[in-house]
């Protein structure tokens, strides 16, 4: 069974489009990220999949069930982590979960095994305010309140957005566990390197899907060839390579440059000769595999040139 | 870089809330035209640094000199002095581009000759001329983040702050945004940058990685990756970081 089926889903701001006929499946136990950039429309989608906001179009159909007519069964079921943390300042950490507990009618002895992974490491503060709590530990105790009543469907609203690189690993090694225990997970990140961490993906930006695969299968659809360039004179190589003829797109990508060629007949050593003429000596030129990075910057440009 | 002029220079800097130690003896200089990364896990003590540099919050002891003024005794000569964007506080969103840029180039004490001409060259540079008297909640979000930027320095500061100026920004844009920090730091502006990007992290000069109050590491990024045997920053980050790692985190 498909947990999330999602049809022509559309959805305007007064004359502004936020999402634009959207089709997707998402299927059960499935851990399914959206990628993309503010704006891209990513919270709209999140806030009509959880009943909290009604499409002008499409429909969305949740556990089979409609986001409209069954609101309230669905709210039973879905656990929502949105992306600003709307938990209550004024409460313990203890008092936080506690009344999300008993919204939901259980406690948190009953469903204590599916958080208890996440919760023992703020459990040393229950006593704290989640004011007073850090970035790191508030993030925890949101995910361990959208989970205490055991959904079936987490909808995670860009949960790693600020966080440190490692709190964000650690975060992505929680899901992993969840989905192990059968929870199907949509997940949201501006962060294109989370994006190999999912089952399936969805690139998305300006309201329209750019592609939707296993994060290998969208990385095999690359089929231009990609050079790296690493040299120490970083800078005027991606000068001298964006002046170059037969450039199609030039981009820095930590410590080397990745760059794209109009011809398919070429050589590496054709590169690296013209930034040797360049005075760019010590360059090192070598053919590599796109990364999802890669792919969203090329279908952004291809769908900028369609419009 | 390539010069020796000190525009920050930070010597046992330490900030103490109670019995709670937020940045522990911290030492580091910052040079003309030097593209610095401060980075650091979420709780590490970059807030609270980058608050005492910024003339924001006064030290509990150590030195710093910031574009030349003492952080304890001269911090409005500090503001006027640096340029500062972060990724929540940037622009007035009821007002339209033009009058961004006036309202900021007003505030830091521009002649009205100056901010017609400041506007017209930054709406030019932009390319902005046609949305010149849109609100900026109409605007893109990376041509707000160019927007910021812009206006941040445009009272031509020796020393621009930018905190997490790209987050939630599409790759293209992020990158785009980098040649504008690029472009700046040519013209012997230095930038001091904290980001969560490691790729980022990588276009840097030189890197300081904190953690837990104390500057672990300083370097630029490739003698940070040979001293820590990584293949990435991001490698060299997560090894840091996790180094005094515990339940508290």
């Amino acid at each position: 069974m498909n947990a999330v089926e999602v049809n022509g889903l559309t959805k305007y701001y007064g004359e502004k489009k936020a999402i634009l006929s959207l089709s997707f499946n998402v299927n059960d136990g499935e851990l399914f990220g959206f990628i993309g950039p503010d704006g891209a429309g990513k919270t709209t989608l999140f806030r009509i999949l959880t009943t909290l906001l009604l499409p002008n179009e499409g429909y969305a159909r949740i556990l089979g069930k409609d986001v409209i007519k069954d609101f309230k069964f669905l709210r039973n079921h879905i656990g929502y982590m949105p992306g600003r943390f709307s938990l209550y300042m004024d409460l313990t950490v203890e008092e936080n979960l506690r009344f999300f507990a008993s919204i939901f009618n259980t406690t948190i002895e009953e469903n204590y095994h599916l958080i208890k992974d996440i919760y023992v490491q703020i459990e040393p503060f229950k006593k704290r305010r989640a004011g007073n709590l850090s970035g790191g530990m508030k993030q925890k105790l949101a995910l361990s309140c959208a989970l205490i009543h055991k959904p079936q469907l987490l909808v995670l609203d860009e949960p790693t957005t600020g966080v440190d690189a490692v709190s964000r690993r650690e975060f992505w090694e929680m899901l992993q566990r969840l989905k192990e225990q059968g929870i199907t997970i949509i997940v949201s990140t501006p962060y294109m390197d989370e994006a190999i961490l999912c089952d399936r993906i969805a690139l998305i930006q300006n309201g329209s899907l750019l592609d939707i695969d296993s994060p290998n299968d969208i990385v095999a659809k690359y089929k231009k060839r990609l050079l790296s360039v690493e040299t120490s004179l970083k800078h005027l190589a991606i000068k001298s390579l964006e002046n170059y003829e037969h450039k199609v797109s030039v981009y820095p990508f930590g410590d080397s440059i990745h760059y794209t060629d109009i011809r398919n007949n070429f050589e590496t050593a054709d590169i690296k000769d013209y930034l040797v003429s360049k005075g760019i000596v010590d360059c090192k030129v070598v053919e590599i595999e796109a990364g999802i990075e890669d792919v969203f910057m090329s279908l952004m440009k291809e769908r900028e040139h369609e419009q | 870089m390539n010069n020796n002029k000190k525009v920050i220079e930070v010597s046992g800097l330490t900030k103490r809330f109670g019995n709670f130690t937020a940045v522990d003896k911290i030492n580091f200089d910052v040079y003309e035209g030097e593209i610095f990364g401060f980075l650091g896990a979420n709780g590490a003590g970059k807030t609270t640094a980058m608050k005492m540099l910024t003339g924001l919050l006064s030290p509990t002891s150590g030195m710093a000199l910031v574009a030349g003024f003492d952080v304890y005794k001269q911090s409005e000569q500090i503001k006027m002095n640096i340029g500062y964007m972060s990724q929540k506080f940037s622009l007035y969103e009821d007002l339209t581009v033009a009058e961004n840029i006036q309202f900021y180039a007003g505030i830091y004490g521009l002649t009205d000759k100056q901010i017609k001409e400041k506007t017209d060259f930054l709406l030019h540079k932009l390319g902005l001329e046609d949305s010149r008297n849109e609100l900026i909640k109409s605007l893109p979000l990376g041509w707000k983040q160019k927007l910021s930027f812009s206006v941040a320095i445009i009272h031509d500061p020796s020393i621009v702050f930018l905190d997490e100026p790209t987050g939630g920004v599409d790759p293209i844009t992020r990158r785009q945004f980098w040649g504008l920090i690029y472009e700046a730091a040519e013209n012997k502006r230095t930038i001091f940058v904290t980001t969560h990007y490691m790729d980022e992290a990588e276009y840097c000069d030189r890197i300081s990685i904190m953690v837990d109050g104390r500057i672990e590491a300083l370097d630029s990024p490739s003698k940070l990756k040979e001293q820590f045997n990584s293949k990435s920053m991001n490698e060299v980050f997560i090894q840091l970081a996790r180094k005094n790692q515990n339940q508290f985190v």
